[in-house]
């Protein structure tokens, strides 16, 4: 049973002054999601990202299709209380604390009062706001409110969460907190269904990604399937080389570039054998500084995906481009 | 059940932390003291004039906190996303609407009665020391239970007005809903008058409208018992209680209307 399932996913919003034009924000979104898994859901702005999510919390209705959490309609009061949600730039009541306001959600659970307490200590200290625990929320930071966010959406031990750009509002040292935070909900055991729009984020945790470009899918896939381990050529980085030996290698190389007196940047095809090149460059006096495979980014995929044609149209092969592959 | 009652005094303690509460009854407990010295510029009319104003500031401030804080309960909650997290908790959007309408009510009666102690510690400093004979002048007397039946049933109206300010901000802006409110909590006031206007007009179209329209539109005058407690003129219970039973009923329709169209809106 997968953790989400999403069939024919649609959402029409009415726009215009007398809401009578329709907006078609999500186009019969069909994705699975697998129990444990983490699962990047990518996209430009207003690819329909935030609607997905929200159609998943029931905060809008969808137009057509269905979608099932935990092997259980949306709606189902059973299914909330196994689940997290933290939404895209959370805001909190002012008057309340950090403490006060994690222990109001988890009276929304039914804990008992010092299990409530426990609970929100628990996680304050763990998304590192433990010693602001006591001050008032209007007195917190965006980052701060983004933690408390990620705590209250963790506050139930969920079996899913789902995460509307949990990175959002954070600085580095943040951003690494949240990232430690996500694989170790993994290693709990809990699945992770997050939307962002930074793909070093989604490169580093995901399991698997979907890419929405104007509220279509267009490519959903394993990372190691999108981008291919065999590398797409070498960065070979040299010391001590003479001009003429660089001008002798011809079209051993793709390109040359000089980076100071001796110091030269070569791109070699794939299929070049960098290190028989090393051996004869070193043999000749030359030292190595680096040897880099060149790989696909995750950049370079979603660009390509999202400016693609066809993700205006119908949805399409989820694989990535034969055409780009080495 | 539980959960309505969570979200209830959740609501409660939000509100008294919220300094433009602080500001009303503030202003409300120092325009009641200010009633005693305007009370002194009259000659053996001081106890009533003190009773009337200190009644009507309890009904404004009382107002004003209903209003205020009525329209933020839901309207605010959407415009700051604050209801998403909530309503990703195991909660169905009855309860959340129930809940911060009980909370409201709560944090009314709360504060009505801090006004109405208030009124009653300036009533009592104002009557302290007066001779039997001079306070026989009084239409009532300076502590009269009877002011609590006026302060009951001004909580009865803000009940209502509290319903209509919820059911407003369902589906507009908190300043949409604050307008709306207080242009309803007016033509409340003279319902009566609309049904007497039915009974006036030839066209039968008119007087089905205007009578269709006081049956509708809140009776809120019914409320005002002010001038009938400050001259002593007796509050049946019977009247209270049809009042209240009144009260409990419109409530329940404008909750019932407020949930039908929060359960199906779409929080873009």
């Amino acid at each position: 049973m997968p953790a989400l399932a999403t069939f024919e996913l649609t959402k029409d919003y009415a726009i215009g002054f007398w809401r009578k034009r329709p907006y078609r924000a999500l186009h019969g979104l069909t994705l699975e999601i697998a129990p444990g898994e983490v699962f990047g859901f990518l996209g430009p702005n207003g690819a329909g990202k935030t609607t997905t999510l929200k159609l998943l919390m029931q905060l809008v209705f969808p137009t057509s299709g269905r979608a099932e959490i935990l092997g259980r309609p949306l709606g189902d009061l059973s299914v909330k209380r196994r689940i997290g949600y933290l939404p895209e730039h959370p805001y909190f009541y002012d008057y309340l604390t950090a403490e006060e306001l994690l222990t109001y959600f988890a009276g929304l659970f039914g804990y008992s009062g010092a299990d409530r307490r426990a609970r929100a200590s628990r996680l304050l200290d763990e998304v590192g706001i433990g010693a602001e625990r006591r001050m008032q929320l209007r007195k917190f930071s965006k980052g701060m409110l983004q933690r408390v966010g990620i705590a209250q959406a963790i506050l139930n031990d969920p079996e899913l969460v789902i995460f509307d750009e949990p990175m959002s509002g954070l600085d580095p040292l943040g951003r690494r907190d949240v990232r430690s935070l996500i694989l170790r909900l993994r290693d709990r055991g809990c699945t992770v269904f997050f939307s962002s729009h930074v793909l070093s984020d989604a490169e580093a945790l995901c399991d698997r990604v979907a890419i929405l470009a104007r509220g279509r899918l267009a490519a959903m896939g394993r990372l190691t399937d999108m981008l291919p381990f065999r590398a797409r050529g070498w960065e070979l980085v040299v010391a001590g080389v003479r001009d003429d030996t660089v001008a002798a290698l011809g079209n051993r190389v793709r390109r040359a570039v000089r980076l100071s007196e001796g110091h030269y940047l070569l791109d070699l095809p794939p299929d070049s054998l960098p290190e028989r090149l090393v051996g004869e460059l070193t043999a000749g006096g030359a030292s190595l500084t680096s040897l880099n495979p060149i790989r696909q980014t995750l950049e370079e995929f979603f660009v390509e995906h999202v400016t693609a044609p066809e993700a205006a149209g119908a949805p399409r092969g989820l694989e990535p481009r034969a055409g780009r592959r080495p | 059940m539980k959960a309505t009652a969570w979200i209830a005094i959740n609501v409660f303690r939000e509100s008294v932390r919220d300094k433009v509460l602080y500001n009303l009854v503030f202003f409300a407990i120092l325009l009641i003291a200010a009633s005693y010295l305007i009370g002194q510029l009259t000659a053996g009319q001081d106890v009533k004039i003190i009773k009337d104003l200190g009644l009507a500031a309890t009904s404004i401030f009382g107002l004003f906190i209903a209003v205020f804080i009525g329209i933020g309960l839901v309207s605010k909650e959407v415009e700051r996303r604050s209801v998403y997290s909530l309503l990703a908790k195991p909660i169905h959007r009855y309860q959340l609407l129930i809940g911060k309408y009980c909370g409201l009510v709560l944090t009314l009666v709360v504060n009505i009665s801090i006004m109405a102690a208030a009124l009653y510690v300036v009533l009592a400093y104002m009557s302290w020391g007066v001779s039997p004979a001079a306070a026989r002048i009084w239409d009532a007397p300076a502590l009269d239970p009877a002011l609590l039946k006026a302060a009951s049933l001004l909580l009865a109206e803000l009940s209502i007005v509290t319903a209509i300010a919820l059911f407003f901000s369902t589906f507009s802006t908190p300043m949409l809903s604050a307008a709306m409110t207080f242009g309803l909590y007016i033509v409340g006031h003279f319902t009566n008058d609309l049904r007497n206007f039915a009974d006036l007009v030839d066209s039968p179209a008119a007087a089905r409208l205007a009578r269709g329209l006081s049956w509708a539109l809140p009776n809120l005058a019914q409320f005002d018992v002010r001038a009938d407690v400050v001259h002593g003129v007796p509050v049946a219970f019977g009247y209270m209680g049809l009042a209240c039973l009144y009260a409990a009923v419109y409530v329940a329709m404008l909750l019932a209307i407020s949930v039908l169209v929060f359960s199906r809106r779409d929080f873009k």
